[in-house]
Formats: C-alpha cells, sequence, structure tokens
C-alpha cells in the first residue's frame, strides 16, 4: 500500500500541510507539556491560573515524575506502544522505568504525518513517525533544559540530562517533574539537536515491552472488554449472501427472551440486516438464534467459488492492463519451446479472524457522541459514525481500544462495523450500545483478502536465467470506487494487486506484468502485506523452480539475479545464508531446506527453513530469518514480529474461504483453519542486518516470505511444484 | 434463569442467569472478569481457558448448571498458584505477548499442562497447546517460556 501512495503528490502536498498547521501551532499543539499541578499551587493566589493544554498533547509530565506518552496509533501486538515512547523518551533523556504510555484518540494533531488519516496500516509506524517522536522528545528536553538553566542562572548548554533529571554545571540539579511548571511558559523551539546514534540509550536495545504484565494478568482491556454503566450489547443477523435485504421478519421467539430490549432491521452497507439488543452478550445471540428471517437475495451476485475460478483461469489467459512493460514483450515467442514454461496459480479468499472478534460501542446524545473503538482507522471510522448520527466529526469523541489483533481487519474503507453500530445508537439515544460481531459474522462476513489468479509465461536464457517473462494477475481491486482509488489505480490496475510482482527486485529483461480486477459480489481488503502474499508466492517458488532447472544453488541463482540496486535484499539473503548454512549443510534425512526473499514496504528479508512431511503435512522445525530494516528500534520487537509474522503467514498454506451459490462455506475455526502451533515453525531465529539507515516496517515484511520457503523445501522432498493454495495434498 | 452458587479463585458467587449461559459469559458479563476471553464460543481457539477442578477447560461451551461446587480458577486468580506465578513471570521474562488477546487461555493451558509434566517435550506442549489459536503466531516464545517456566518449577 505504502509504495503505491507515496508516489502521489497530494500525500506529499498534505504532509507538508500537516507541517505547517504543526508550525503554525507550535505553542501547544504539536508539542505540549500539560501537568497536574500541586494542589498547593492550585490553591496559592500568587500561581498563574493552569494553562489550559489542549488533549492532544504527546507528553505529559505529572507531580509524581511519571511521563505519559500518547502513542499516535493503534496498538494490536506490532508494539509501538512501547517503540515509540521508547523514541520520544531516548531524545528527552527521560526516566525509562518512569515512562507510561497512552493510545490516542481520534484527533487531528495524531494523524500518520506521511498517510494523512490516523491509522495503522503500510508498516508506517515506526517507519513515518520515528523523525515525529524524536522531535518531540528533543524539543520537550530542550524546554526542560531551558527552564533549568533560568532557574540556575547558567546557559543550557552547561547543562546535561539523563533520567528525567537536569544536571547543571556546578551540583545543581533538578528533576524534570520539578521543571514542567517553568517549562511549559518556555517556547517551543524551532529546531533541537537530535542525538547522535551513538548516545541513544533507548533506541536499538532490546527494551521489554509495556504492555506485558497486564495481558499476562487479565487486567489488558480490549474494546471487547468494555463495561459501561447502563451499557446495552447488541449483535446483528447479516444477509447470508452480501447485500441480501430483509423481505420479513418473525421475532415473536427472540422478543420472548428476558433481557431482550429491542430487535429491528437496520441498513447495511449493501442490503440490510437485523439488529438485536439485549441486557447481555448471551441474551441477544440466544434471540439471533431465535430469530426467523426472510431474505430477499434476488438481483444479487452469488458469488461461487467454482465458477469464479472458471472465469479467472480464462482471464488469466488474456493480457490485462499493463502494469509493467519492460524490454520487448515479444521476446517470448523467439525462445525455443523447450526453454519455456507455464505456470498456474491460484489463491482463495482468506480471512484475517484477529482474535478478538470485531466490536465497537457508541453512545449517542443527541448532539454529541462517545465510541470506543479498536481500530486500525480513526480518522475514517471517526467520520462514518458522525455522518450516520448527523455530527461532524469533532463531535464524536473517539477513544482507541487496544485491539486483540487486527491484520488490516481493523481498517476498512467503508466502516461497516462502526456504521451499524452507530444506526443502533441512534436509536437507542443516550444508551451506550456494544456491538458485537460473533466468530461466525467474521469468518462469513467478507473483507477478505481476495482470491487470485495468476499466469505467467517464462522464456529462459541459455544461462538458465530468465530472459522474458509474461504475467497476468486476476484479482478484485481492494479500492475500486473508494477515495483510495485515485491514489492507488493507476493505467487501470490497482497497484496492491501487483505489488510485489511488478515492483520485483530481480533483473528480469524482457518483463511484462498485466492484471485484470473484476467485480465480484464478495467485499476485499488489505490483508497483512497485502499484494505481496500472493505475489511473493509467485516470484519466490517460480525463481526456485527456475534454480533448480538450471541446476544452480538457490541463493547463488538468486545473487545472480537481484538487481545491483536491490542492495538491502541482498544484504538480508547474504546473512540468512551466512546464520543458515551450517544447519543447511547438516540436515537429518527427511528433511529438507527452502530459501526465499522478498522485499516489501521498504523492508527486505530472506528466510531458511528446514522442512519434513509428518502426517502428510509440512513440519517446518526451524527457520532462519534475515531482515534489513534500516536502523533496529527495538530488536526485541523485530524479533517477536518476524516468529510471529512468519507464523501467520502460513495462513496461507492451511486456510481458505470458499462460496458456493453466494454462501460462505466456513463458519469458525472449526472450518476455516489459520495455523495453530504444531503448525508454526518449532523455532525462528531472526537477524538483523546492522544499519543506520531511516528505520522501516517490520509488521507486514515477515509474512510474504514463510509460505514460498516452505513449498520450495517441499518440492525437494516431493519433487511437485505447489501452485494451489492452501496445500491440500502434499 | 436460576441461582447459581460458584467457587471462582477460592471466593463464592452468587450469580442469576439463565441455565443455559456458558460459563464464559457468567465469568465476563455477570461477574465482570474479563481476562477469559471469547475467542470462537465453539471451544476450537482455547482464548476462554479456565481451570475447572484443575482441569484445562474451554469455559465457552459449558453452561453453568453443569459446574455445581466445583473450583474455578481463571486468569486473574492463577497468580495465587506457585506454578502460575511461574508461568506469568516467564511469559512476562521471554516477552511472550504481541496483541495478548489469547495469552490467557495459552497461559491457563501451560499450567495445566505443567502440572501434569514437570519437564514436558515439544511434543507434550504441540499435545497441550495444540488448540490454542494466536493468531499473532507467538509460539516460539510460548514454547520458550513453557521451558523456561519448567526449569524455575
Amino acid at each position: 500500500m505504502r509504495a503505491a501512495l507515496k508516489l502521489e503528490n497530494d500525500l506529499h502536498l498534505n504532509r507538508r500541510s500537516f507541517l505547517r498547521v504543526s508550525t503554525a501551532a507550535a505553542g501547544g499543539l504539536l508539542i505540549s507539556l500539560y501537568l497536574d499541578l500541586p494542589a498547593t499551587a492550585q490553591e496559592g493566589n500568587q500561581a498563574p491560573p493552569p494553562k489550559v493544554y489542549p488533549p492532544d498533547a504527546f507528553v505529559h509530565i505529572k507531580p509524581d515524575g511519571k511521563i505519559l506518552i500518547t502513542v499516535n496509533r493503534l496498538e494490536f501486538g506490532q508494539g509501538v506502544q512501547t517503540s515509540l515512547p521508547m523514541i520520544l523518551a531516548d531524545e528527552m533523556d527521560a526516566d525509562w522505568s518512569q515512562v507510561v504510555a497512552e493510545l490516542a484518540p481520534a484527533a487531528d494533531v495524531y494523524k500518520d504525518p506521511f498517510f494523512g488519516i490516523q491509522m495503522v496500516g503500510g508498516s508506517g509506524s515506526i517507519a513515518h513517525s520515528f523523525q515525529q517522536y524524536r522531535e518531540l522528545g528533543a524539543k520537550t528536553r530542550t524546554m526542560l533544559v531551558a527552564a533549568a538553566a533560568d532557574r540556575w542562572h547558567v546557559t543550557a548548554d552547561q547543562c546535561r540530562t539523563e533520567k528525567s533529571v537536569v544536571y547543571g554545571p556546578g551540583n545543581q540539579s533538578a528533576r524534570y517533574a520539578e521543571l514542567a511548571n517553568d517549562a511549559v511558559r518556555k517556547p517551543v523551539p524551532e529546531k533541537a539537536r537530535l542525538k547522535n546514534p551513538s548516545e541513544f540509550r533507548l533506541i536499538g536495545k532490546r527494551v521489554p515491552r509495556l504492555d506485558s504484565r497486564a495481558k499476562c494478568d487479565g487486567s489488558q482491556k480490549f474494546g471487547l472488554d468494555l463495561d459501561l454503566p447502563g451499557m446495552k450489547v447488541a449483535v446483528v443477523a447479516h444477509p447470508p449472501v452480501f447485500g441480501g435485504r430483509v423481505k420479513s421478519l418473525d421475532d415473536k421467539d427472540a422478543r420472548r427472551l428476558p433481557g431482550v430490549r429491542d430487535v429491528f432491521e437496520i441498513p447495511l452497507v449493501k442490503g440490510s440486516g437485523v439488529a438485536i439488543v439485549a441486557d447481555k452478550f448471551w441474551i441477544a445471540k440466544q434471540a439471533r438464534d431465535r430469530l426467523k428471517v426472510d431474505w430477499d437475495l434476488s438481483g444479487i451476485e452469488h458469488a461461487d467459488s467454482s465458477q469464479l475460478w472458471t472465469t479467472y483461469r480464462e482471464l488469466a489467459r488474456t493480457p490485462g492492463n499493463v502494469a509493467v512493460a519492460r524490454g520487448d514483450d515479444k521476446a517470448i515467442d523467439g525462445i525455443p519451446a523447450a526453454r519455456r514454461m507455464v505456470a498456474e496459480y491460484e489463491f482463495p479468499y482468506l480471512a484475517h479472524t484477529p482474535m478478538e472478534p470485531l466490536n465497537t460501542t457508541v453512545r449517542f446524545d443527541g448532539d454529541r457522541a462517545e465510541a470506543w473503538v479498536p481500530s486500525q482507522f480513526q480518522t475514517m471510522d471517526q467520520m462514518a459514525i458522525a455522518q450516520v448520527l448527523g455530527l461532524k466529526p469533532e463531535q464524536v469523541t473517539f477513544h482507541t481500544e487496544f485491539a486483540g489483533g487486527g491484520f488490516g481487519r481493523r481498517a476498512v474503507i467503508d466502516s461497516h462495523v462502526q456504521r451499524e453500530a452507530a444506526v443502533i445508537a441512534k436509536r437507542l439515544r443516550g444508551t451506550p450500545v456494544k456491538l458485537v460481531w460473533t466468530r461466525e459474522d467474521d469468518v462469513r462476513g467478507g473483507y477478505y483478502r481476495p482470491m487470485h489468479a495468476h499466469r505467467v509465461e517464462i522464456g529462459i536464457g541459455a544461462d538458465g536465467m530468465p530472459a522474458a517473462w509474461r504475467h497476468v494477475i486476476v484479482g478484485q481491486s481492494l479500492v475500486a470506487g473508494t477515495p483510495f482509488a485515485v491514489m492507488l489505480i493507476k493505467n487501470g490496475v490497482d497497484q496492491t494487486t501487483v505489488e510485489g510482482t511488478s515492483d520485483t527486485s530481480y533483473n528480469i529483461p524482457n518483463f511484462h506484468v498485466s492484471a485484470h480486477n473484476p467485480t465480484v459480489n464478495v467485499p476485499v481488503l488489505w490483508w497483512r502485506s497485502v499484494g505481496h502474499t500472493h505475489n511473493a508466492f509467485v516470484m519466490e517458488t517460480l525463481i526456485d523452480e527456475l534454480a533448480t532447472r538450471a541446476r544452480i544453488d538457490p541463493i547463488a541463482y538468486r545473487r545472480k539475479l537481484l538487481k545491483p540496486e536491490a542492495k538491502k535484499l541482498r544484504a538480508a539473503l547474504d546473512l540468512v545464508d551466512e546464520k543458515s548454512v551450517a544447519w543447511r549443510n547438516n540436515l537429518p534425512k527427511g528433511h529438507a531446506a527452502g530459501i526465499s526473499c522478498h522485499e516489501s514496504f521498504d523492508t527486505a528479508v530472506a528466510c531458511a527453513v528446514d522442512v519434513s512431511i509428518e502426517n502428510k503435512h509440512p513440519k517446518i522445525h526451524r527457520a532462519t530469518v534475515a531482515v534489513h530494516c534500516g536502523l533496529a528500534v527495538n530488536p526485541l520487537t523485530i524479533e517477536s514480529q518476524f516468529q510471529g509474522g512468519v507464523g501467520f503467514g502460513i495462513t496461507q498454506l492451511t486456510g481458505a474461504i470458499t462460496f458456493k451459490d453466494g454462501r460462505v462455506e466456513q463458519r469458525n475455526f472449526d472450518g476455516y483453519t489459520p495455523p495453530y502451533i504444531v503448525d508454526a515453525p518449532v523455532t525462528v531465529d531472526v537477524h538483523i542486518v546492522p544499519s543506520t539507515e531511516a528505520p522501516t516496517g517490520c509488521g507486514e515484511p515477515p509474512v510474504p516470505v514463510i509460505s514460498p520457503a516452505v513449498v520450495n523445501a517441499l518440492a525437494k522432498l516431493t519433487g511437485k511444484w505447489y501452485r494451489t493454495l492452501p496445500l491440500v495434498t502434499i | 434463569m436460576a441461582t447459581f452458587q460458584l467457587n471462582v479463585n477460592g471466593q463464592s458467587k452468587q450469580v442469576n442467569v439463565d441455565p443455559s449461559t456458558p460459563l464464559l459469559w457468567v465469568l465476563r458479563e455477570e461477574l465482570k472478569m474479563t481476562g477469559t476471553k471469547y475467542g470462537c464460543g465453539i471451544s476450537a481457539c482455547g482464548a476462554c481457558t479456565v481451570h475447572v477442578d484443575g482441569i484445562a477447560t474451554r469455559s465457552c461451551v459449558v453452561p453453568v448448571s453443569l459446574i455445581g461446587d466445583r473450583a474455578i480458577v481463571t486468569i486473574e486468580g492463577i497468580g495465587q498458584d506457585p506454578i502460575g506465578r511461574a508461568v506469568q513471570e516467564a511469559w512476562i521474562e521471554k516477552d511472550v505477548v504481541q496483541c495478548g488477546y489469547c495469552q490467557s487461555g495459552q497461559i491457563m493451558s501451560a499450567v495445566a499442562l505443567l502440572k501434569a509434566k514437570a519437564k514436558p517435550t515439544d511434543t507434550n506442549i504441540e499435545e497441550s497447546m495444540g488448540g490454542n489459536l494466536c493468531r499473532c503466531a507467538t509460539y516460539v516464545r510460548i514454547r520458550e517460556a513453557i521451558k523456561s517456566a519448567a526449569g524455575q518449577i
């Protein structure tokens, strides 16, 4: 997503305007210190009235020395609730043991400096806010030092700072908490000196997560755990086919259940559904089971996987809209048949299924509203709620709740869950209503990674390297018909369909990529690493197949084929080679090593896996992963993201959402099966290429590499190339 | 509706609910103990795991009417148990959690495993933890933390 976005001039404009706004409001918007004045100061007549600061501050120094740092992102596992405060605290020289992190509500000041909306996506949290949080920390420190220097009648450069204390040239010292009251009266500096990397105390260190303990003793509250006075719980009966409408409703049995408060039809983004509001979730769910709804399913497409595959396969045999045309697209026709190959791939729909089911709580008070949302897309979700309620976005107080995973599922352009919640809350004016999507709603509710077909024709040169490549990709657009289309659709091609192929790091002289973006009545959505899931699989399995045909070692083959400018990927490949060579050369009988490498979201990753076959399934004994992500802000978090991200990537091998007559054939984790512990690698060792380049993201880049690496290993064991996912038979 | 007297984390609790209500929703909505999580409702993900008389149990499919006087232990109470405490500390020491939503269930399953097998093998771990889904796939660190806790006990 990001690669395409950043090409856009209008987003650069957004970025500039953000910076301008920030500068203009520098007195308290971008960087605000605000503090709880001690009671004595508040009571004393001489003390000036406490300055009112906007609530959207980033740093809050409390009298007890605690330093609250606001995180302008959702925390849903990726660890930014620890790593963004680390960046700020390091430049500020804050005492890390006193730092408390808080998730920001929806507000302009918390918008992603690059995207111009408040969101988590495109692996941008650290990449886009590294500089921002450094500057915030450095400016805060500068103001604290200025306050101390004034107090001691010395100059700022005679002072130094460490662990929330300013030290003067004599024996003076003052805690930040003592200085905060004076510091807030200092002008926010235009510029503040940033540390040299050698001065970092936190950045680059393996800093444990701040949220560990609360997540191990049950005290961490997620969106679904919200409990407000007088709160009701709602569930919605959705039509069995997307876009269906309620024809008639018999809710007599449902209403008989004690605790059921209301049953009513609601509009959905497409079609309509039935909302049930009850005192408790379990009552609402039971009531839904008792509803008798006759659905009008006429006039809407009933998606069917087997028919879609037929259509997609045919489409893949015809050129689509051109994404890349490099060299001669007819070159392939001049290559002898013996050195040509055709490969066809199929990838099913995939659900995200974050562990915490989708939910949103809204209370509507007529002229304002309050919302509690585990949201990756605060700006969009706040706007949607406001629109439904006839309010302005700023009239909706929007709390970002901790989320139990997301993987893209909580960044939905049409905000359909929030719209449902707002419609229900509107009817129950004054009452907070928590809308809960059950797991069944989630598995059957759409917004999937789209299904894709790929067809690749390759002409191989006499040297065994690909000389000509003609590649057609078929899959729904993620953004057609949305405000994102203008940024992401170019020449009729949704860039998220082709990313990972069109921008390949391999040097293929005659390279032609085209795409079809058919319209299907199934809502689709970005799924962690977006187009790179299927594109990396196709590219990395084909490169391995070509290496095998050429009888060249797969790492050597990749090195030979990588573009000279693919420096990060080459470094990652070299590192994975070095770190895995010992075990790759010493594999037990029945095991094979598989290799892959891929760059996405400006982060380069290489992977080696040790695989055998157990009970007709791949057993992944080990994965060695090397990553080049620029400066590693928190190597511990990066290690976790890569260990977990490769595990998440295995979903491609195990899961599928399929349709028959418009209906989803799976309903829960009994039919849709993400990887469990037995499916994931037993160990994952992660190695980071040392770098002082600007940091790049680590949320999505781990995902694409694992599945092709596993399949490349399987191919060595069975002699088969696996081009249809999930892996049903080996 | 019926009244049930429950023994939760060593304390007696009274609730008045429909007898079919799963223990999970009694804990979460009646007793306001939200550390036990809803993930699937069909005992396929393990997020709702609690101990019932020491046995790891998926609370999403057990009606409250079947509990009787059996002792229920949840994530909120497991730290009072020495093995429970050791597992929680190992989880923190190994920085296991990511989103954290499944971890209550993971910890409850791990404690039950360590009570049955003091030094579990990888196969034991895969068997006992095999039904606990983690979409962040923290599985590698879960293994490490279980082994670390086993070494502490």
